[in-house]
């Protein structure tokens, strides 16, 4: 299988760049995220990395101009993912920063050893040596290969017969990005959650008043999400701690409203950044959302789109979900979690009434934000909603 | 710190004393060496060494009266100078010996020439020829080494009966030679007088020849041996012997019968043992085992802290190569790095013709330590460099792991199987397979071939051997 390997996209406004520097040479191998080239734009240097592991064919010379999309090289997949790490012998003389550390790890592989690896492909890095210095013995590989035939017998032995009970690959460069950045937001603030309600009635009613003329004009719906972008800039303004974040023994606190909308993917989770939006209208705010979106299904979103939230909204509500805490996209200090909404039984002025009602969840860094600070900020979210006028008044 | 203070005093200078003596400088201790004979130890002067030069020279004379003909080389009137094969020894002994003297100054130890006796841990007296010093020091390295062990009923008068240390240095060639013994020293120094004309037997207690070594290799080497003109009485024990005007009758038992070997000369060769007298070893509170070896921890250190030994005179085989070994290892681990032998991969050779090498098992000790092994074997007669050099007798055998496929000994009957043995001590010595040796490209060609072959044939895929 062959792969292409693409321009990745840089920013909006630009569409071509220069390919400065290839860092892999012609025929290497090429591990899956290892740095293929950089590029240079009239405003930022940015990097091309492998999206796939394998031999790779490079189609561009250095310093030829590109375009957004163009493909430079194309990396012919190997049909055993680490076979050909085995079959390396010398570390790419030109390669360095990051890909660097694991061809060194390459330790020289006894002949035997190499032709285990490339016969059942166990990778001799991930077998435990018993050699001198822990070098890989045939031993080793025969009870590594040992190993894993008979984890691969065990599920037929199973009561579920000729169904693999579990499978295995390797993390997608982004889940593995993923996984490392939740972990570390739990690690490194302390995040506690604070829970309210809201009634979507006006919001319902006001995008049903208006979305005939809202979609003549503008060419898209006008949705929820915008409210909510409007409701928390609002509240961002009233409770200015919540736009803060920890830089070292310094708060940082921002001015400006950039809100990141969590947008589910088939790869992944990924946060695209609205940008000042105290500035956008609804529409401006609905329109950019909706090409987020476009892009995030196509894998087009570029490092830009993704950098320099203050804050972040996730709605779990379009999957159905009636309550969760999310977790902070560090290093920003909140994130609001918006539910599904639900016709419930409320008490409105001594009478039982049935509302649209939506939960709301704000989890926020506890080391900067007080519990007066979020409790205060969410109702502040909550009244918004409850009566987008304030919004108007900026109240 | 005065001169007579030191970090390190190693008492002996055969190969394990001064390569600990030399490490020890390079690992900036101050060092003292001293010896009470010879520098180089029984190795350099009365063993390995000069044994070396004596087979060699006499190789060359077996080559010319027996094979030099076949090769179209006539040469006639071949005799022997034997004084001149002794001075070529001696030259090729005070080489070496003035080599490390050399290298053990160069490197900034000190030789004392006199007796060392420990006085106390830490003060070691040198019993010099005009007077004694007194050594303080840090560390004490006993390496005293070995001597030939004597039989009860056949003691050493220098003249009949003999060790090694004289059989090295007959001055006339003897016309009856009887060895005891047929390990590496009865068989070595058996060949030089049997090449030089002497007619030699070799009485042996074990049943085959080379005990220790590989039953195939034991067969074989036998057989070739005796074509040579050596007679062999294996699993024969002497037990007595008379005496009379410079002619020896041993009498001895041999499958429940009494033989009697006459001889002119008789060579004890049944082993060596611990030099632990004179040196004031046990009188400092050294302690030794039932075999008089002194016993020490995994960093060669005695029962006495500050007081360690190495080489011949504490447990494992008296060989030169595994007391250097000890020798780097113990200075290491005194300079406070990690010093380490592995004792699993010590090459031993008999440098007869063939040679006799092997590393790590035979087939019989793995099976005997229940391990499931596979072998592979292959003749010298099918390796095309041994046929174009007429080197043709000998095989070479692997033994293998039977699961893992691990090398767990090579056994090697050639010419220059000790050299040949190095590649296989290699592989074991970073836990190489059988595969691993059979995938090493081996040049051709070499006798060196054969040990891939053999490597080869462990799986069955031999390539040149039906």
């Amino acid at each position: 299988m062959a792969a292409e390997v693409k321009v990745p996209p840089v920013g909006e406004s630009i569409s071509t760049g220069i390919l400065a520097v290839w860092h892999v040479k012609e025929g290497d191998r090429v591990e899956r995220d290892q740095l293929l080239f950089e590029l240079e734009t009239d405003k930022i240097t940015s990097e091309g990395l492998a999206e796939v592991s394998g031999i790779i064919s490079i189609k561009t010379e250095e310093g030829e101009e590109v375009d957004i999309g163009q493909v430079v090289a194309v990396i012919e997949e190997s049909e055993v993912d680490d076979e050909g790490k085995a079959e390396e012998s010398e570390p790419t003389s030109t390669a360095k920063t990051e890909a660097q550390p694991e061809v060194q790890e390459d330790a020289p592989v006894s002949p035997a050893v190499r032709r285990i690896a490339a016969e059942t492909g166990v990778d001799p890095a991930s077998v435990e040596g018993s050699g001198k210095k822990g070098r890989v013995t045939k031993g080793d590989m025969l009870e590594a290969t040992a190993n894993s035939d008979e984890k691969q017998e065990m599920p037929a032995a199973a009561p579920t017969q000729n169904v693999e009970r579990t499978s295995r690959k390797k993390m997608t460069g982004l889940r593995s990005k993923i996984a490392d950045r939740l972990v570390q937001a739990q690690q490194e603030a302390a995040i506690l959650t604070t829970f309210n309600e809201v009634d979507m009635n006006a919001v319902m009613r006001l995008r049903k008043q208006h979305q005939e003329k809202f979609v003549a004009k503008y060419g898209h719906k006008l949705g929820f999400m915008s409210f909510f972008v409007k409701a928390v800039v609002n509240a961002l303004k009233e409770v200015p701690g919540v736009n803060a974040q920890i830089d070292g023994n310094e708060i940082v606190t921002n001015h400006y409203y950039d809100i990141g909308i969590a947008v589910g993917t088939e790869k992944g989770l990924v946060v695209p950044v609205v940008r000042d939006c105290d500035q956008k209208s609804f529409s401006g705010i609905e329109g950019d959302i909706i090409q987020y979106a476009g892009k995030a299904r196509e894998g087009k979103l570029a490092i830009d789109d993704l950098q320099g939230g203050v804050f972040t909204i996730t709605n779990g509500g379009i999957y159905g979900s009636m309550l969760s805490t999310p977790i902070l996209n560090r290093p920003q200090s909140g994130i609001l979690g918006m539910h599904s909404i639900q016709e419930r039984p409320m008490a409105v002025n001594g009478e039982v009434v049935i509302r649209p009602m939506m939960y709301l969840a704000l989890s926020y860094d506890h080391r900067l934000v007080d519990g007066k600070e979020a409790v205060t900020f969410l109702v502040k979210v909550k009244e918004a909603i409850e009566d987008p006028t304030t919004l108007l008044f900026e109240i | 710190m005065s001169a007579d203070n030191f970090d390190v005093v190693v008492i002996g200078s055969g190969p394990g004393g001064y390569v600990a003596a030399i490490r020890a400088s390079q690992l900036g201790l101050k060092t003292a060496l001293i010896e009470k004979g010879n520098l180089g130890g029984t190795c350099l002067n009365v063993g390995c060494i000069p044994s070396k030069a004596l087979l060699h020279s006499t190789e060359m004379l077996h080559f010319t009266k027996d094979k030099a003909a076949n090769h179209g080389i006539q040469v006639d009137g071949v005799s022997v100078d034997l004084s001149q094969l002794m001075k070529r020894k001696d030259t090729v002994v005070n080489t070496l010996k003035g080599g490390v003297e050399m290298l053990v100054t160069k490197k900034g130890g000190k030789i004392f020439k006199g007796l060392g006796v420990i006085q106390s841990p830490g003060t070691v007296l040198v019993k010099q020829e005009d007077g004694e010093i007194t050594l303080q020091t840090k560390h004490i390295i006993i390496a005293t080494g070995s001597t030939p062990i004597e039989l009860p009923f056949l003691p050493y008068d220098s003249e009949t009966i003999v060790s090694s240390d004289q059989a090295i240095a007959f001055d006339s060639i003897p016309e009856k030679l009887a060895v005891i013994g047929a390990s590496a020293i009865g068989l070595e120094l058996g060949s030089v007088w049997a090449r030089l004309g002497s007619e030699v037997t070799i009485v042996e207690y074990l049943p085959k020849i080379a005990p220790g070594f590989d039953d195939d290799i034991c067969k074989i080497s036998e057989r070739v041996f005796k074509r040579q003109g050596l007679k062999f009485l294996t699993a024969t024990e002497v037990t007595s012997a008379d005496s009379s005007e410079n002619k020896v009758v041993l009498k001895a038992q041999r499958k429940g019968k009494e033989v009697s070997i006459e001889a002119d000369k008789v060579l004890v060769a049944v082993g060596r043992k611990p030099n632990t007298l004179n040196a004031g070893i046990e009188e400092a509170g050294v302690k030794v085992d039932e075999k008089g070896r002194i016993e020490i921890d995994h960093h060669f250190q005695s029962n006495i802290p500050g007081i360690y030994a190495i080489g011949d005179v504490v447990a494992g085989p008296m060989l030169a190569h595994k007391a250097e070994e000890e020798g780097v290892a113990v200075a290491e681990i005194i300079a406070g790095k990690a010093g380490h032998v592995n004792y699993d991969v010590i090459p031993g050779v008999i440098y007869t013709d063939p040679e006799i090498a092997s590393v790590g098992l035979s087939e019989q000790q793995a099976q005997e330590s229940g391990i499931e092994v596979n072998t592979g074997k292959f003749n010298l007669s099918a390796n095309g460099r041994a046929i174009s050099s007429d080197v043709t007798e000998g095989m070479v055998k692997v033994i293998a792991d039977a699961k893992s496929d691990k090398l767990l000994g090579v056994q090697i009957l050639a010419h220059n199987a000790s050299e040949l043995i190095a590649a296989a001590v290699t592989h074991m010595e970073y836990g190489g397979s059988a595969e691993d040796l059979a995938r090493t490209i081996h040049a051709h060609p070499t006798l060196s071939e054969s040990l891939k072959e053999a490597a080869l044939a462990v799986d069955g895929r031999g390539l040149h051997s039906i």
